[in-house]
């Protein structure tokens, strides 16, 4: 174990850790906008930067890539760190295109929050040049607006080395470097899942879900913390619901999908919930028509009993079958099951195990 | 899975694949194998096809379809002939490797290669890389049970863990990746015609008295018809009042005309339902029941993980949580069941069945559980789940090994319909797109169905990429798209079975695995004409 | 022809310098780039015929040199004075050989022996009839380049008879492996390409890792501007880097290596593939080298021409198949380079230094060069210089002893200005450092880096402000885009730079150009991002007043900013003739028949048509 101290906290860490991870180990923020947990660090945003004195020498330099040793008094927050973020943060404002009010990621924006706690509400650099390119929204569901992006490459961390996909890139270089597909290709072109992964590592909105133009995340009443309910990885996610409506998807560190979303859990997991198409009343089916009509629920629910009852007294509970669906929670199957074998009085029930 | 998603992607030197293709099944577990390949895994790929995971295989064994039974043999064959096998756990932790052994004997890497259509270099190539490896788990899907000698194949793939004592280790173990969100829940919660919740058979000496006891009523001892089973008895009478949760097996059964048939000849069919399904169409009733997102309750994943799901909204009509529906039928047949919520019936599910004797949603939505969900067995209060199986014992006590002979396929290609059909899942999409094909983009990107061809059999057809064909099998005929290369071998197609139009399942065998009673969804004879 | 051991070696070596030997008459004929330029080509082919039919002449080029390109083969390093022809055994050097030269060579040295003395380099009244007479010959040490223009790049056998490959077998048969990093440790030898990192201590590190997978990685991305020291190697000599990575591959029990080759070089490629290709015939690489056992397999690596290729990193990640660009350390390149795997990463130059020390030893090698930077560096020297070429002179020679002793002073007599040392990422070295020994260690304290080599040497007619925003716009444009300071702080820099160029600078930009700089060299990720700044830091200190007079008086003493300058008619000269207002495109120009005639400046391009048509001399620049 190393022994050191952070802001004079006394910090005691396994050997290789970095100074990042043994500050939050302990709950000290050190800002971040380009770290990713798990990967090597990418250390390109250059904002985490920490003031280390080491055997009687001080020096300046990022928390994510430097070890801890043994004896460090670490500073997260001298003089000469802040004026360092300071600089840092000018710099990646003066390439940032400001039209806050109109961004999706307005308040869910890790530059402006940092921008805003470092004091930096302008960029001090003058007549200077921001990037101007196209917005790629050739994907389905996001868009890529290259003026706002920071180049934390983030996304590109994820896609290629947490996702595995490895669809985007940096292109170009120097000034004019972009995130995007090779060869130039659009979004759309690209080996590209739309798993949306990169989106949700964005932080700023450079990458934005097309459905964020619909709501801004400090107007959403809730977040609802669920399994998804596509395959049976069990991915957790997060269902944020706006006047009782679902508008949103995110992933979050579950056991098994480790904030990790597919398209599907992303983008086809709330659409269906209040759809059109939703059955919303109880039917029953007019023997002669053909036609299902509208029923109350004790219409209906008396129908199905008595005809139960009558083949069950008729034909004994094994002429009925119950099944369940293996889309349901537990506690649904379970009193399906029960239904069944008491109700009923059978065990023709099953699931669609098989099919 | 005998163990978790994190430890097989995370420990493991080696990864076996058989008839999995997560990245478009389970693309979150795909995503952690490229991961896991990435970080200098090897991978072996046992698949039919040419899944985007075989490109970065150490070893892909393009088998013919129907033939895993053959191919686990002959790596037993070479485990035995090169001496790999793990002497120490057979001997302590196994019985009946005898049997095994005489089994394999006659399966020679020449002669499997043979059956399989595969280099015979590559099996052993496969068999020294999985055996030699210190951690390799076998993951499978319904490449290997959907056949009607899929309970042979998933035994197989037993067998050879256990003779290399790859089980009951992190980074090990026989792993089917489940299909449905919570189709291992549903097994887990009973709704099976011979087992009660947690496995816990009907005809086990004092298990039918316990859940009378609970239940407070008489139960039939009989033990029931499986679900694919049950249809042929609609068409005879013998069953005759059906009710269906969720489920929309005219769209993802086999053999569609039959089942069409059956669902006609019932008496009386009622089902709880989202949407005005293919299946709900042919209804009596429709009792609009609730989704995921409108109700709690839990999931249990593939790996045996039990975790919360949780209500979002309401939404406008007059819908019902479906358990309500239940035990208000329940009360309605006479059975007086009370309402519970959705934790007190977790809480009773905890009281009749051990392996969840310790689960509860306030357990799950402790701070002690932290989000990270209970693996079962979970068997008290206390206890912290199990993560993996079989851990120093196994849970029947030996690890028993159950020699399979290769049989092949019941249906075979021939003169009029010489192509061999595999069907699957893409990754747009979830089974009938019940649910995936509300969102209209997701239709934009992925929105119809479309048959792989090899270029060899396309050409010999007068086929090009893209045209509309015809595809005929012994019980049906659709259309779909061609899509012309090399994925599949020459004589084999694949389709997805999302799609309504062109839904391979109107040509689907229904011949049933003799044992589990699952259709032979991966081997179908068809021809292919165009248009 | 496979050589199954060390004796089959010797055996080789003895034949190849009995076949050379048994020419009378070998005539060498440069195909570096300037000769090529000058025509060497029609030379070499003139030669050629003409003595076709003669017996044991040979005439040794390449004939299929492309002619466009960077290419240095056997660079015999006059290039100024191309195209260059050498006749052995005679030793005479010939200078700005033309095509009718050719038959008096032929018919006078060739057959006769005698030495066309006109042909022979000239300075004032000195004669130098052989290349050692020349000084800017003379005062070279050459280690790396001592092959270079004395064999043909193409036959392994030359290089065999030249003693090649002896220190391979040397280290095999003799040496274990940790004998020769230590031997290369002890020798001192710092990576030529840039920083001067120690390279035994890179080989030492590598052959501590417990990895056994190790690659050895050659860093042929020559990218600086002017540099091209390594290219001259890889055709001239290309058997030296591959014995050089041989050793270190058997040094750090690696079996594969990759030479990474700049975008530009493609004779490079095709010299240093065929070389290969002939090392693997004769089993000196593939598996069981020489019958030992020993595995060795090269591969060669073409770059994106990316200039960030050169950093470490960036060029395992490029041989990767991925995008160049820098990732953070740690971990080191010696733990997890190419492939994650130790890697032991030099420049061509570094490699090349290795036959020789495991030959000579470790203390023959320090008797050369100074204390802290032992053996020789190579410099190409380009620029307001008489001598421009390739050069190689032991560490710690001065600057004054580069520019004038062996470049010949500057070039049409000029004043020296300064020397920009180590490219784009380098600094500016100016009169005060002409005296001081260069090495790795003092170039560092001058606000410069040694880099790989390239000097380019500045007279008065230099901008120093112009030269850093030329620097400035390089980095720039080359910068791969992953850190803000170097992506963003460049930009805002060469902005900056553009406006003080521009005649709009004001005095605050100084501080903010200043900050901006000391930023980037303290927080960019790679060390290609942190010395990007370097010239703007160096030119500031030295040359702050050139800013301060673009700023504040709008004035460029070099004449080279366009916008610092003005056209002025001398009235005096001026007789009214009205050809400038004739041409001026603009209408600028006015005044009446045979008066003096005046330029309105705000209407003024400054095309310089007007300059170009008077026939007085009456118009010039201010």
């Amino acid at each position: 174990m190393i022994h050191l101290t952070i802001d004079g906290i006394a910090v005691e860490v396994e050997e290789g850790t970095t100074i990042l991870n043994a500050a939050r180990k302990y709950g000290i923020e050190i800002p971040t906008l380009c770290y990713l947990e798990g990967i090597l660090p990418d250390g390109s945003c250059r904002l985490c930067v920490v003031e280390v004195v080491s055997r009687g020498r001080a020096k300046i330099d990022t928390a994510c890539t430097l070890r801890c040793s043994e004896g460090d008094e670490v500073f997260t927050m001298s003089e000469k760190v802040v004026e360092s973020r300071r600089n840092s943060l000018d710099l990646l404002l003066s390439d940032h295109r400001l039209h806050c009010f109109s961004c999706e990621a307005n308040g869910d924006c890790k530059l402006q929050d940092y921008c805003v706690e470092y004091g930096v509400e302008k960029t001090s650099y003058k007549n200077m040049e921001v990037r101007e390119c196209e917005i790629d929204d050739t994907n389905k569901f996001f868009s890529y607006d290259p003026s706002i992006c920071i180049l934390c490459h983030r996304c590109v961390n994820t896609c290629n080395e947490i996702v595995g996909r490895g669809s985007i890139g940096t292109m170009n270089r120097g000034f004019q470097s972009i995130i995007g597909a090779p060869g130039g290709k659009k979004w759309i072109d690209s080996t590209c899942e739309s798993c949306g992964n990169c989106v949700q590592a964005c932080p700023t909105g450079a990458l934005s879900m097309k459905r964020r133009k619909k709501y801004r995340a400090f107007q959403a009443d809730k977040k609802v913390r669920t399994t998804c309910p596509h395959c049976a990885t069990g991915c957790q996610m997060d269902l944020i619901v706006k006047d009782n409506k679902i508008v949103d998807c995110v992933g979050a560190d579950g056991p098994s999908n480790h904030g990790l979303l597919c398209v599907k859990g992303r983008s086809g997991s709330f659409d269906f919930v209040d759809h059109k198409d939703r059955i919303r009343h109880p039917l029953i089916k007019n023997k002669e028509t053909g036609e299902f009509e509208q029923a109350t629920w004790d219409e209906a629910l008396d129908l199905v009993a008595s005809k139960f009852t009558e083949i069950k007294n008729n034909y004994g509970g094994e002429a009925l079958a119950g099944f369940a669906c293996s889309r349901s929670t537990n506690e649904d199957i379970y009193m399906l099951q029960k239904m069944v074998r008491t109700a009923f009085h059978s065990n023709n029930t099953d699931n669609c195990a098989r099919v | 899975m005998t163990n978790t998603i994190y430890d097989i992607t995370r420990e493991s030197d080696v990864i076996m694949l058989v008839g999995s293709n997560p990245e478009h099944a389970h693309p979150v577990i795909g995503m952690q194998v490229r991961q896991a390949v990435a970080r200098g895994a090897k991978l072996i790929v046992v698949d039919p096809r040419d899944i985007d995971l075989a490109s970065k295989a150490t070893v892909h064994l393009k088998l013919k379809p129907g033939t895993n039974v053959a191919f686990a043999n002959g790596m037993m064959n070479i485990f035995i002939e090169e001496d790999l096998i793990d002497h120490k756990f057979i001997e302590e932790r196994t019985e009946n490797f005898e049997a095994m052994k005489e089994m394999v004997k006659d399966y020679t890497p020449e002669k499997v290669a043979q059956i399989c259509n595969i280099d015979p270099e590559e099996l052993r190539k496969a068999a020294r890389l999985y055996a030699t490896a210190d951690k390799a788990p076998i993951m499978y899907c319904l490449g290997v049970t959907e056949h009607h000698t899929g309970t042979e194949g998933v035994m197989s793939l037993s067998n050879m863990a256990m003779m290399v004592g790859k089980i009951g280790r992190p980074g090990c173990g026989v792993n089917p990746i489940r299909g449905q969100n919570n189709v291992q829940g549903a097994c887990d919660m009973g709704a099976s015609p011979n087992q009660f919740s947690g496995y816990q058979n009907i005809d086990k000496p004092g298990v039918l008295e316990k859940f009378e006891k609970a239940w407070g009523v008489e139960l039939n001892p009989n033990i029931g018809t499986k679900a694919t089973d049950c249809f042929p008895k609609m068409l005879t009478g013998e069953i005759k009042g059906l009710f269906i949760f969720g489920e929309d097996p005219v769209r993802t059964d086999p053999n569609t005309h039959h089942v069409i048939e059956c669902l006609k000849a019932v008496d009386f069919f009622v089902i709880d339902e989202l949407f005005m399904t293919e299946t709900a169409k042919y209804a009596d009733v429709i009792l609009p029941g609730r989704s995921y997102a409108e109700k709690e309750g839990t999931f249990s994943n593939t790996e045996r993980r039990v975790q919360r799901v949780r209500k979002a909204v309401e939404i406008a009509g007059d819908t019902k949580p479906d358990t309500w529906i239940f035990t208000e039928i329940m009360n309605r047949m006479g059975y007086p069941q009370p309402h519970l919520t959705p934790a007190e019936i977790m809480d009773e599910i905890a009281s009749v069945t051990p392996s969840f004797a310790g689960i509860s949603h306030a357990r799950l939505d402790s701070e002690e559980v932290n989000g990270q969900g209970l693996q079962w067995p979970c068997t008290s209060k206390d206890h912290p789940g199990t993560p993996i199986m079989h851990v120093g014992k196994f849970a029947r006590g030996l690890g028993y090994f159950r020699p399979a002979a290769y049989v092949p396929s019941m249906e075979q290609p021939d003169d009029e319909y010489p192509l061999i059909m595999m069907t699957g899942r893409i990754l747009e999409h979830y089974n009938a797109c019940a649910m995936t094909g509300r969102t209209e983009e997701i239709n934009e990107i992925a929105g119809s169905s479309f048959i792989e061809i090899n270029k060899a059999d396309a050409d010999k057809l007068g086929i090009e990429n893209g045209e509309m064909v015809q595809i005929t099998s012994r019980r049906g005929t659709i259309q779909a798209r061609a899509e012309v290369a090399y994925k599949t071998n020459p004589g084999q197609c694949w389709m997805p079975f999302n799609f309504l139009e062109g839904n391979p399942n109107w040509l689907c065998s229904d011949a049933l695995d003799s044992i589990s009673r699952t259709p032979e969804y991966k081997v179908c004879a068809i021809k292919v004409e165009k248009l | 022809m496979r050589l199954d051991n060390v004796e089959a070696l010797a055996k080789c070596r003895e034949q190849a310098r009995a076949s050379i030997d048994a020419y009378t008459c070998r005539i060498l004929v440069c195909s570096g780039n300037g000769c090529m330029a000058s025509g060497a080509q029609k030379i070499y082919d003139e030669l050629s015929r003409l003595t076709e039919g003669l017996n044991q002449v040979s005439v040794e080029m390449q004939k299929d040199v492309p002619h466009i390109g960077t290419l240095k083969t056997g660079c015999q390093g006059l290039c100024e004075y191309g195209p260059l022809v050498r006749v052995e055994p005679y030793d005479y050097q010939y200078v700005k050989v033309q095509v009718e030269d050719c038959a008096e060579l032929v018919e006078e040295t060739v057959k006769n022996g005698r030495p066309v003395e006109r042909l022979f380099h000239r300075d004032g009244d000195a004669v130098y009839e052989h290349p050692m007479d020349i000084p800017f010959l003379s005062k070279q040490t050459r280690i790396v380049l001592e092959n270079c223009g004395n064999i043909d790049a193409e036959s392994i056998d030359e290089y065999i008879a030249a003693g090649g490959f002896s220190a391979f077998a040397k280290a095999i048969t003799e040496m274990t492996c940790e004998e020769v990093v230590e031997e290369i440790d002890k020798s001192g030898l710092r990576g030529r390409g840039g920083g001067g990192f120690p390279a035994g201590t890179k080989w030492k590190q590598v052959l501590r890792q417990k990895e056994k997978e190790r690659y050895v990685v050659c860093n042929g991305d020559e990218g600086d501007p002017g540099a091209f020291m390594d290219g001259s190697v890889m055709e001239g000599d290309p058997y030296k880097l591959i014995e050089g990575m041989m050793i270190a591959g058997y040094a750090v029990a690696a079996e594969n290596g990759y030479i990474y080759v700049r975008a530009e070089y493609p004779l490079s490629v095709k010299r240093l593939k065929h070389a290969i290709a002939q090392c693997e015939e004769y089993g000196l690489l593939g598996d069981n080298i020489l019958g030992t056992g020993i595995n060795f397999h090269l591969h060669i690596n073409r770059g994106a021409g990316a200039f960030v290729c050169g950093e470490g990193s960036a060029l395992t990640a490029s041989i990767e198949g991925n995008r160049g660009m820098p990732r953070v350390k740690p971990p080191r390149t010696v733990e997890q380079g190419l492939w994650a795997k130790p890697t032991v990463l030099n420049n061509v130059e570094t490699y090349a230094n290795v036959p020789k020390i495991i030959l000579q030893g470790a203390d023959w090698f320090r008797t050369i060069g100074t204390e802290g930077s032992p053996g020789t560096k190579t410099f190409s020297i380009t620029g307001a210089i008489a001598n421009t070429g390739l050069i190689e002179v032991p560490m710690g020679s001065t600057l004054r002893e580069i520019i004038y002793d062996i470049g010949g002073g500057l070039k049409n007599g000029a004043t020296f200005k300064g020397v920009q040392i180590g490219g784009p990422s380098g600094g500016c070295l100016v009169e005060e450092h002409l005296d001081q020994p260069l090495d790795f260690d003092s170039v560092k304290k001058f606000n410069a880096i040694m880099g790989s080599g390239g000097l380019v040497v500045m007279d008065d007619n230099t901008c120093m402000v112009e030269v850093a925003r030329f620097f400035m716009g390089f980095t720039q444009r080359e910068s791969c885009g992953k850190c803000g300071p170097c992506r963003i702080g460049t930009k805002r820099m060469l902005e900056i730079l553009e406006k003080i160029v521009a005649g709009n600078g004001e005095m605050e930009d100084l501080d903010t150009l200043e900050e901006t700089a000391k930023f980037i060299r303290e927080r960019s990720l790679c060390g290609l991002g942190k010395s990007a700044p370097l010239p703007v830091i160096s030119t500031l200190k030295t040359f702050r007043d050139e800013y301060i007079e673009h700023i504040v008086d709008k004035k460029c003493r070099a004449h080279v900013c366009k916008a610092m300058q003005a056209y002025v008619i001398d009235p005096e000269k001026c007789k009214g003739c009205t050809k400038c207002a004739r041409n001026c495109p603009v209408s600028a120009i006015s005044g009446n028949k045979k008066e003096a005639h005046t330029i309105d400046t705000t209407k003024c391009i400054k095309c310089g048509t007007c300059l170009e048509n008077c026939s007085f001399g009456a118009i010039y620049v201010q």
